[in-house]
């Protein structure tokens, strides 16, 4: 074969004018409604293949692969550019993954035998407008994004393809050993390993000990090991915690000392923590598990946190953030947050099966006018992320059963994009090692340049280059790939005789690097990188090691069962590539590459040489800034309603839910939306995760950004607390039993270098041991993504607020029982039950588009009482209907079960706002809005009512008012304390902010 | 003995389990394969009484919707498929499954009932939503009592009890059924149009609101709901707010389930004679 003679062969397919052009229909609609004078628009797939290709070849490529004869039609060569219009096409990048090209050099090789081909795929848009326009700007807005795409204003016929630089590889060695100070610092930074000085003293000084230069490799190693993203220095340092004197304002908790496990109090007044997590989200779980939680199975320890589920089934759960990438190539970042996410809990044990995935959203509000230069607009941002996670969990076949858009502007330039999966295993498949003489099976995808220095780019602050700087650490995902890897591992779990390998994980930030280093940290690994099929020829050594190609991972597999593994492979059409050997003398990490030592690196410096910081935290907390403004200015009731239910926090999530399949699998037995129209957003999700068996699990979140936000005087202990409780009421709202709740903790915070933050961070941790404690929920995994700032180009630092996502899972004893938010009968009757306030009331806070934030009760005590009760009476089929206040208040809560359910209204009392003399709309705001910590809202028979307030012992229990027919929420009081809302304009402002 | 179903997955299938979980509690007994186990032995088909075609994103849907699955069936598969089809074994394309079905070109089929040697040319399509967007939702759907198809026999009644029960879950993004210029006029007088959108549930725009076919035999079906994710009152969409008779399972089988029934009653009857 002549290589010469090979060619690129360009096509194009078009949707035929009759079966219409949905995808160009969309862009003129979002290209006008940023103002661009997009009169008409053509969209066509290109492919570019390079091949020898005979003139029939390419016909029955175009007519049998590539284009459908009912809807499309398709050309060679490049199409001409029609007089008045203007081209955009786009292109990835050289080496950004193109899922599309795979699948079609594949589907060439089975049309075409014999015919070797590399293929390229792109988009072509042939625009026209009306009048002078900016096609380019258009591009940049709506098309496609320079990370990881290239646009050109032509159509692209190349002669060949770029092929990406061959590297050099020889070992380079890093001179360390003479450094100063201030020369290790900027190593550091001009390295991208983001190692503080005394990390990076501690490496010279091993090497001095070692009496040599560390190799390149053996530098990214440890810049990848001792990363924040992969040990939490941050959360596991030792901090002295010290509070500003007298500056306790209203609505701060006060936090008793004495007697925490990993405390002491010093003389000065200022206390130390060592290892903080260690000390409140761990010590929390493990002294549960001492009072006899037995069901908490494996904590901490593997990549997700596992529970017992039934006799033979255990459920397993994780929650990741994937907030770097997303802000500079949303779909990839977010899209592969979901794959890693699938991945952890894939990749726990020996092995589980995902059953749902959850997505948690922060981001700006959509209509920022002031976004700074280096930062996506917000509403491309969320738009983006929804696309990504998409993408992924519905290819991987992964239902996507709960998740909340949380929106505030500091937001802008980190926007967090928070992923979870929850998987089922067999309970005697729990636990995993890899043993002495295992072989390192690497599976599934090739490695490529992509994703380099993503574990230690997560630890830098944004900058506006970063966008440019960090390209390179944007990836994009390849779900089918994933699907068939894990096809191929439960074939590999069940396999007769037994699982065929002893450990299993993922390969995450850092790639082979963490994967291989966390599997062989006591046996050592022997490990050889040329090994490792790549996507393209000329990788170095060291970034096969480091890249985060995706969907990947790492079994451990005995050397008798390599044959049955690499059958059940080739069926699956999953690569699997023998990497090495676990178990070293001397428990050593060697890398070798073609026959040459690269890297060594002992298990132990490794592991436990990084010195943990010791860190300052300082809480002085801020007293409230924005108090609730004078009387009188505030709109009446039903306008407040209005307002609050278009608020974008609150507004209806369907147009993102709706994208979503949320019931593949076949067992979501309570959907994110609920009611007859699927209009109500539901409280938590349920699953069946046994075939046949009517126990469930509910699946639910808790967000209360605003309670510890500081620049509202908020307190993030009782964040912490308000989240776990949030969390708890949304699961028994469904009806999950509150004495088998798992939680999880993300927290997604600001610089930590700043003791201000840290004292903040601290008050959380601490929240989240009382909370746990309180609710006896334990934390069974979690994870941490710190130093979420952003600097501008002119300097100005945004920094998010604190923020902390509790997800829960809770059993469900049956699911024949299960309630949903949805009013049900007209007649029945609502009442408010909440732990009963003790103590002064917190003071108003105005949270932002008419919210009011009543941090809750001083003392959370009666949190998990109220939990019990509702659940008993869930139980019992008293409730008809259960819905949480949270955001909004019980007014908003109430508005939601109406829009929930067509042709209902309601009648409405609050007893107090009657009795009061004034009948002050600050009464009726307090009521009506206040977001309390605890509330639930049923629906209940009037012939049952009693049984409920019977049951209801030490909560305060409110009769609110009826159901009915009359299409009218109508709360009944004095003057500004009453309102008359017809449903369709409740509906209207639910679902106005955001059905984009 | 109980009849024989065989389920078709390939990569990127997702909706398998749920789908052989249909088959096996309609009473046949079901099996799994890679379609490259089939293409390996072509035989296999002979073994089986049912068809099954999942929903997913076989090969990622790239190029375009079940394009590369339906393609190697086309290469591999077809003879096998036609002799199945010829000897009426049930079939069932559900979504991913359906875009495959009309694309191998088994879907809608020739008016004569004859299969060509070659797969026909496909007549139907599943084009891109008309909202440019994936969609999961649950709509109100009505069989044909026209319909000649065996899957839905007995199904048009299924409103009449309660409106709400006759829904089906759709989740796809290309699920815009589009014909060939007359294709649709000649499947409706053949009876081939087996089940549509009810009024304003028409979600991806399909023509005339169809939402599945039949071929002339009206035993191989393809519709863009799943029915296999309706196999229990406990996933519909809103069975909370049913009348508790509803919910205890008093009113019998679900749509879903009934469809797999009807197939599996098929085949155990008068139906595929299975070889060897």
């Amino acid at each position: 074969m002549s290589r010469g003679r090979t060619a690129i062969h360009r096509f194009e397919v078009r949707p035929t004018d009759a079966s219409g052009d949905p995808r160009a229909a969309a862009l003129v609609r979002e290209a006008r409604a940023l103002g661009f004078p997009l009169a008409a628009a053509r969209s066509s797939r290109v492919y570019l293949l390079e091949a020898e290709l005979s003139a029939a070849q390419r016909e029955r490529l175009r007519t049998a692969l590539l284009a459908s004869p009912v809807l499309e039609r398709s050309t060679e060569g490049a199409g001409p550019v029609a007089p008045g219009e203007q081209v955009i096409e786009v292109h990835p990048l050289p080496g950004v993954m193109d899922p599309v090209a795979l699948t079609v050099e594949s589907a060439v090789a089975e049309l075409l035998p014999g015919v070797r081909v590399r293929a390229s795929t792109g988009w072509r848009y042939d625009l026209r407008f009306e009048g002078e326009a900016d096609p380019g700007a258009l591009a940049r807005r709506l098309l496609y994004n320079p990370a990881i795409e290239q646009a050109r204003t032509e159509p692209w016929a190349p002669d060949r393809f770029p092929a990406p630089p061959p590297a050099e590889q020889t070992v380079r060695s890093v001179p360390l050993r003479e450094l100063s100070d201030d020369e290790l610092v900027r190593l550091s930074r001009s390295g991208h390993l983001f190692l503080s000085l005394a990390e990076m003293r501690a490496i010279r000084d091993e090497y001095r000990r070692l009496g040599r230069e560390p190799t390149d490799i053996e530098l990214e190693t440890l810049a990848q090991t001792w990363s924040e993203h992969c040990v939490h220095k941050t959360l596991k340092s030792t901090v002295t915690y010290r509070e500003a004197a007298g500056s306790a304002g209203a609505g701060h908790a006060r936090v008793v000392w004495e007697g925490r496990p990993g405390v002491t109090v010093n003389a000065d007044g200022s206390v130390t923590i060592s290892n903080l997590l260690k000390s409140t989200v761990a010590a929390a779980t493990h002294e549960l598990i001492a009072e006899g939680v037995d069901w908490a199975l494996s904590v901490f320890k593997d990549n997700s946190g596992v529970v017992r589920f039934d006799d033979r089934t255990a459920v397993n759960v994780k929650v990741e953030t994937h907030n770097r990438p997303s802000a500079i190539e949303p779909y990839g970042g977010a899209a592969t947050g979901v794959g890693g996410c699938i991945r952890d809990v894939m990749g726990t044990g020996l092995g589980a099966k995902p059953i749902a995935n959850t997505d948690v959203f922060c981001v700006a509000t959509p209509g920022l006018a002031d976004v700074p230069a280096g930062c996506l607009p917000p509403a491309r941002i969320l738009a983006r992320v929804i696309d990504g996670v998409r993408d992924y969990g519905n290819r991987m076949g992964i239902p996507t059963v709960n998740g909340a858009v949380h929106f505030d502007d500091r937001y802008v330039g980190n926007p967090l994009v928070f992923c979870g999966c929850i998987g089922v295993l067999p309970a005697d498949k729990v636990f995993g090692a890899a043993r002495s003489g295992d072989r390192i099976v690497a599976l599934g995808g090739r490695t490529g340049r992509d994703g380099i220095h993503g574990a230690t780019f997560s630890s830098a602050e944004l900058t506006g280059t970063h966008a440019d700087e960090f390209a390179h650490a944007v990836q994009i995902g390849n779900a089918i790939e994933e699907k068939r890897l894990l096809d191929a591992l439960l074939r590999a779990r069940e396999a007769e005789g037994g699982p065929l390998f002893s450990a299993v994980t993922d390969c995450g930030a850092g790639g082979f690097s963490s994967a291989i280093g966390e599997m062989g940290s006591a046996l050592g690994a022997e490990v050889h990188l040329d090994r490792a099929p790549l996507k393209y020829a000329g990788l170095r050594y060291d970034e096969i090691w480091i890249s985060e190609s995706q969907e990947r991972m790492i079994l451990a597999v005995p050397e008798h069962h390599l044959g049955a593994l690499r059958r059940i492979c080739a069926e699956e059409g999953v690569e699997a590539a023998d990497l090495g050997v676990f178990g070293t003398p001397g428990a050593e990490i060697t890398l070798n590459f073609q026959g040459r030592e690269v890297g060594r690196l002992s298990a132990s410096f490794l592991h436990d040489g990084i010195p943990m910081p010791a860190r300052e935290a300082v809480w002085a907390p801020r007293a409230a800034a924005v108090q609730a403004p004078p009387r009188g200015a505030r709109p009446d009731l039903g306008a407040r309603l209005l307002g609050l239910l278009a608020h974008p926090t609150i507004a209806s999530k369907r147009w993102i839910v709706r994208q979503y399949d949320h019931e593949v699998q076949g067992q979501t037995v309570l959907k994110p939306l609920v009611g007859p129209e699927g209009s109500g957003p539901g409280d938590a999700a349920v699953l069946t995760p046994v075939p046949g068996s009517r126990r469930g699990l509910a699946v639910g979140c808790g967000l209360q950004t605003a309670v510890g936000d500081p620049a509202l005087g908020g307190d993030p202990y009782r964040m912490a607390i308000a989240a776990v409780d949030e969390c708890v009421r949304n699961l028994v709202c469904v009806g999950a039993d509150p004495r088998r709740i798992a939680i999880l903790d993300n927290f997604c915070w600001p610089g930590c270098d700043n003791p201000s933050n840290m004292g903040a961070l601290v008050r959380a941790c601490l929240g989240c041991y009382d909370a746990a404690k309180l609710y006896r929920t334990p934390f069974v995994s979690g994870k941490d993504s710190l130093h979420n700032q952003f600097r501008t180009q002119d300097g100005r630092l945004i920094e998010i607020p604190p923020t902390l996502l509790i997800t829960g899972i809770g059993i469900v004893p049956d699911v024949a029982k299960c309630v949903t938010m949805d009013a049900k009968h007209p007649g029945n009757v609502l009442v408010l039950v909440h732990p009963a306030a003790e103590g002064e009331d917190d003071p108003l806070i105005d949270a932002g588009g008419g919210r009011v934030l009543r941090g809750g009760p001083r003392e959370p005590a009666g949190g998990p009482g109220a939990a019990k009760a509702v659940a008993d009476l869930i139980a019992r089929g008293v409730v008809a209907s259960a819905h949480d206040c949270s955001e909004g208040g019980p007014l908003v809560a109430l508005a939601e079960m109406l829009i929930a359910s067509p042709g209902f209204g309601a009648d409405l009392v609050w007893p107090e706002t009657e009795e009061s003399d004034d009948g002050s709309p600050r009464a009726a705001e307090r009521e009506w809005f206040g977001e309390a910590v605890g509330g639930y809202v049923l629906e209940v028979p009037e012939a049952r009512v009693r049984e409920v307030s019977k049951a209801i012992v030490g909560l305060s229990f409110v009769r609110l008012g009826t159901l009915n027919t009359s299409g009218v929420l109508r709360v009944h009081g004095p003057g500004p304390a009453s309102a008359a809302v017809p449903l369709a304009d409740l509906r209207r402002a639910f679902f106005g902010t955001l059905d984009w | 003995m109980k009849p024989r179903a065989l389920v078709i997955r390939t990569a990127g299938t997702n909706c398998d389990a749920e789908m052989v979980r249909a088959f096996d509690l309609a009473g046949a007994s079901c099996d799994l394969l890679h379609v490259d186990r089939v293409i390996a032995e072509p035989s296999i088909i002979e073994r089986f009484d049912l068809l099954g075609f999942p929903g997913g994103f076989s090969y990622g849907d790239d190029v375009a919707s079940g394009r590369v699955f339906a393609l190697r069936l086309r290469e591999r598969l077809y003879p096998a498929l036609r002799s199945a089809a010829e000897r009426g074994v049930c079939m069932i394309g559900a979504c991913n499954g359906f875009q495959v079905l009309t694309q191998v070109g088994l879907l809608p089929g020739r008016p004569t009932g004859q299969w060509p040697d070659a797969a026909p040319t496909p007549e139907t399509a599943l084009a891109e939503n008309a909202g440019a967007r994936f969609i999961d939702r649950w709509c109100r759907v009505s069989a044909d009592p026209q319909s000649r198809c065996v899957w839905t026999r007995g199904l048009p009644s299924w409103g009449s009890s309660h409106p709400a029960l006759m829904m089906l879950p759709i989740a796809n993004g290309e699920g815009r059924f589009v014909a060939a210029t007359g294709v649709l006029d000649r499947l409706r007088e053949s009876g081939q149009v087996a089940l549509r959108y009810v009024g304003s549930d028409n979600p991806n725009g399909s023509e005339d609101g169809v939402a599945g076919i039949c071929d002339p035999t009206g035993r191989i079906f393809g519709l863009m709901p799943h029915p296999e994710r309706y196999l229990a009152w406990t996933l519909h969409p809103f069975w909370t707010a049913l009348p508790e008779h509803i919910r205890r399972g008093e009113a019998g089988e679900t749509p879903g389930l009934r469809m797999f029934r009807n197939a599996v009653e098929a085949a155990a009857g008068t139906g595929a004679s299975v070889r060897g």
